[in-house]
């Protein structure tokens, strides 16, 4: 029988941490989500010599304040989850810093063994280590490990073992904060561990924390109330008699800034910074005077003040460029090979509505699902690449000043550039922002860049109503209306919808470093996998409805067979919204065909010509997706007369498609992305309504105005 | 040189950190990145837009807003 063992992976963003874990779990491995946030949870499992060893890779975190929300899922893992040891990576180029969460799993109170990472990195640039010395200072184990070469993963595993059954021989150390504080801290310990027992006798699953009757964690809490923690302060208030201890807390704080003149969370860092100080100072040399390092000389390029900007417009051109130009061949392989999969089922099955189903409803839902495939594998290639090399920090270093005007980080500028290509890249891109509330600003806004499946209706839409001396200015200023309304948005959401204090942008600029091809494909495989299996499921029930809506009732009132396509649309359910709608569209200068045509937009945009071609009842729908002109001539005509439609009006038209809900697929993607409905729900209804407002601003203000009437 | 902050240290320029003002999270950040009183830094560079700036500290790079840096006084 094997023995079963739970670690967790902690460590800086930077350290290498996600290697290391690709090295112990190889591909044996699965990401969910933390129940309430949108952190993202990673679990994989190996075996090692007689054990069964279960990773969770807890998110990158510097410190396990309540700083974000990664931070306090880090550390409610180990609370909570108990692993048997904590192995934290760390980047031993950038000792000092990394050791500083080292410091606080080990307040804590698991075993925690160290992952001495990127050794060859730091003794290239002149550091020599005494990793005894080391750990008998810090009171861990220590593990040389180069994860990008798979060294030490063997060693790590034989050190956790060791650890978790409990035959580590190094004697036990904590950071000793100064005498002042060390007593305010045992003050409130005192009083905190006559309260937890108590609190368990009278409710006993008040909260996990507080089951744990250990001096550890009690001292933990007293620190963290001390240094005036949100998360814990809340859950130690909603303890009844939990008065005492808060009162207590507000004493040792105020003495505490009396005798020093200073915030109680100074010293609590100060006291670690002291620690780790002392520590490196007898366990680490410096060979060589510290040298211009390569990431500093590339730096001297790439960040410099007159080529920064357009090496990095430059990067941007070469991820758009891989993104969309080399995924679009294989997009059309997608789409002829479902079309020839479509057409061979009609022709091998009888007609009817069953193989209507599977031809339009099912391998067309399918197919709009896949085709997004080489575009996303592609994008997280180069994403991953930029991620692993270190250069979207530096991005978003270079950006941040103009997107920090609207609200937004440096980091949003890459999701919404992609945005023009595909919202659903775009939307999958902005996990590459740490924080949530910017992340799902940006997620919000992209749709507004307007995407590629909305240019094919643009310019049909110009051909057939404006005079082509015109056509490149009236496109431009679309496109330019989408980029403000996105910049308005962004500045409207962080104020009104998600309001909060601003954040910092205090970022690192980790040294660059080659990225492994295995890490890379992991990362893009991933992502992939994710979106098919998440975002398709959704997807593709949606394309089933929608087919439904167009499809049904087949006969009219009489129960006889429509005649002709456009009077079937006409009288199917999607034809009946249409005539619901009309009233509410009618003062943007829309008839109710226009109305089913931008119900069909909400499976694709480029769907809402073809609708509009079968209404108007033009046979070759295919010449008129070509803009062959004949086509676009009888298009403008039959536009023109059955819905009374000007420049006017299809300029309005072009606005409302730029705006309104880009497509399902996007709801999709939102949802799996923000885990739940509320946000795609709240994307959809805001879009709609924005949409409205544009269009009847421009519609009545044109028409008082006669312009393009 | 009292009340100079990180925010007027030019490229190329060494200080040493006196204290960090501001409150809440920002500042508790900024100490948890290092950036503790005593520390010392040099002013890498500014981004091409002039903002925000790039600093070295404990052999490592960092990257801040102005805003964020005026709260760091140095020495």
């Amino acid at each position: 029988m094997n023995q079963e063992i739970t670690i967790a992976l902690a460590g800086n963003p930077n350290s290498g941490k996600t290697t290391i874990f690709n090295n112990m779990t190889g591909a044996r491995q699965h990401v969910g989500n933390y129940s309430g946030v949108t952190v993202e949870r990673k679990e994989g499992s190996l075996k090692h010599k007689d054990y069964d060893i279960k990773v969770i890779d807890l998110p990158g975190t510097y410190s396990l304040t309540a700083y974000s929300p990664d931070e306090v899922v880090a550390r409610n893992v180990i609370i909570e989850e108990k692993p048997d040891v904590v192995v934290n990576v760390v980047d031993a180029s950038n000792l000092e810093r990394n050791l500083y969460l080292t410091t606080q799993l080990k307040e804590l109170g698991v075993p925690v063994v160290v992952a001495m990472n990127m050794t060859d990195m730091a003794e290239a640039r002149g550091m020599t280590f005494d990793y005894q010395l080391l750990s008998q200072l810090l009171g861990v184990e220590i593990v040389r490990t180069v994860g990008t070469k798979n060294m030490g993963t063997r060693e790590l595993l034989d050190a956790v073992i060791k650890a978790a059954s409990g035959r580590s021989e190094i004697p036990e150390k904590q950071v000793r904060y100064s005498n002042e504080l060390e007593e305010e801290i045992s003050n409130v310990q005192g009083l905190i561990a006559g309260k937890s027992t108590a609190a368990i006798e009278a409710a006993p699953c008040v909260d996990s924390l507080l089951s744990e009757t250990s001096d550890y964690l009690n001292r933990w809490l007293a620190l963290k109330l001390i240094e005036n923690d949100k998360d814990v302060l809340k859950k130690i208030e909603s303890l009844r008699g939990s008065e005492k201890i808060l009162e207590q807390v507000e004493k040792s704080q105020d003495h505490l800034r009396k005798i020093v003149g200073e915030d109680p969370e100074l010293l609590v860092v100060d006291g670690r910074y002291a620690f780790i100080r002392g520590a490196c100072q007898e366990a680490l040399t410096y060979t060589q005077e510290d040298r211009i390092s390569i990431t500093e000389k590339i730096d001297k390029i790439l960040l410099n003040r007159v080529l920064g900007l357009p090496i990095f417009l430059g990067i941007m051109w070469l991820l758009f460029q891989l993104t969309f130009t080399i995924g679009s061949p294989p997009m059309e392989w997608i789409d002829s090979g479902f079309t020839v999969l479509g057409e061979w089922i009609s022709n091998h099955m009888t007609e009817g509505l069953v193989q209507s189903l599977i031809v339009d409803g099912i391998i067309g839902g399918v197919g709009g699902v896949v085709i997004f495939l080489p575009n996303i594998i592609l994008l997280f290639m180069g994403i991953a690449f930029l991620e692993d090399t270190g250069y979207m920090s530096r991005a978003a270093f270079v950006m941040d000043k103009i997107m920090h005007r609207v609200g937004l980080h440096g980091k949003s500028f890459i999701p919404m550039l992609i945005g023009f290509g595909c919202t659903i890249p775009a939307i999958l891109a902005t996990r590459t922002l740490e924080n949530n509330r910017d992340r799902l600003v940006t997620m919000l806004v992209s749709p507004l860049m307007s995407c590629g499946a909305r240019l094919p209706v643009y310019t049909l839409l110009i051909a057939a109503f404006f005079h082509e001396s015109v056509a490149g200015n009236v496109l431009f200023s679309i496109y330019l209306i989408g980029i403000i309304l996105a910049l308005m948005m962004a500045k409207v959401l962080k104020k009104w919808v998600l309001p909060g204090e601003s954040e910092p942008f205090v970022m690192e600029l980790p040294a660059y470093r080659l990225p492994t091809l295995k890490s890379v494909l992991i990362h893009m495989w991933e992502r992939s996998w994710l979106y098919l299996k998440k975002a398709g499921t959704i997807i593709l029930a949606a394309s089933i409805v929608l087919w439904m809506l167009f499809t049904f009732p087949m006969v009219d009132a009489q129960g006889n067979k429509i005649a002709s396509p456009s009077l079937q649309m006409e009288q199917s359910y999607a034809g009946q919204v249409g005539h619901a709608i009309e009233p509410i569209i009618a003062p943007l200068g829309f008839d109710w065909r226009t109305g089913v045509a931008l119900v069909a937009g909400f499976a694709a945009k480029e769907v809402v010509v073809s609708t509009m071609g079968t209404l108007y009842s033009i046979e070759d729908s295919e010449a008129l997706a070509d803009e062959e002109e004949g086509s676009v001539k009888s298009f403008a005509d039959q536009a023109r007369e059955q819905s009374g439609y000007t420049p006017l009006s299809a300029y309005v038209l072009m606005l409302f498609i730029l705006i309104y809900v880009p497509c399902m697929a996007t709801v999709g993607v939102l949802k799996r992305e923000t885990n739940g409905w509320k946000w795609p729900a709240f994307m959809v209804g805001y879009t709609l309504v924005l949409a409205w407002v544009v269009c009847f601003v421009v519609y009545q203000g044109g028409l008082w105005l006669g312009i393009g009437v | 040189m009292s009340g100079r902050s990180l925010k007027d240290l030019e490229p190329g320029q060494k200080a040493r950190v006196a204290k960090v003002s501001g409150i809440g999270s920002i500042k508790r950040r900024i100490l948890d990145m290092g950036l503790v009183p005593g520390s010392e830094i040099e002013m890498e560079r500014y981004a091409p837009f002039g903002d925000p700036v790039e600093i070295k500290l404990k052999g490592y790079h960092l990257s801040l807003r102005k805003e964020e840096a005026e709260n760091i006084i140095l020495e």
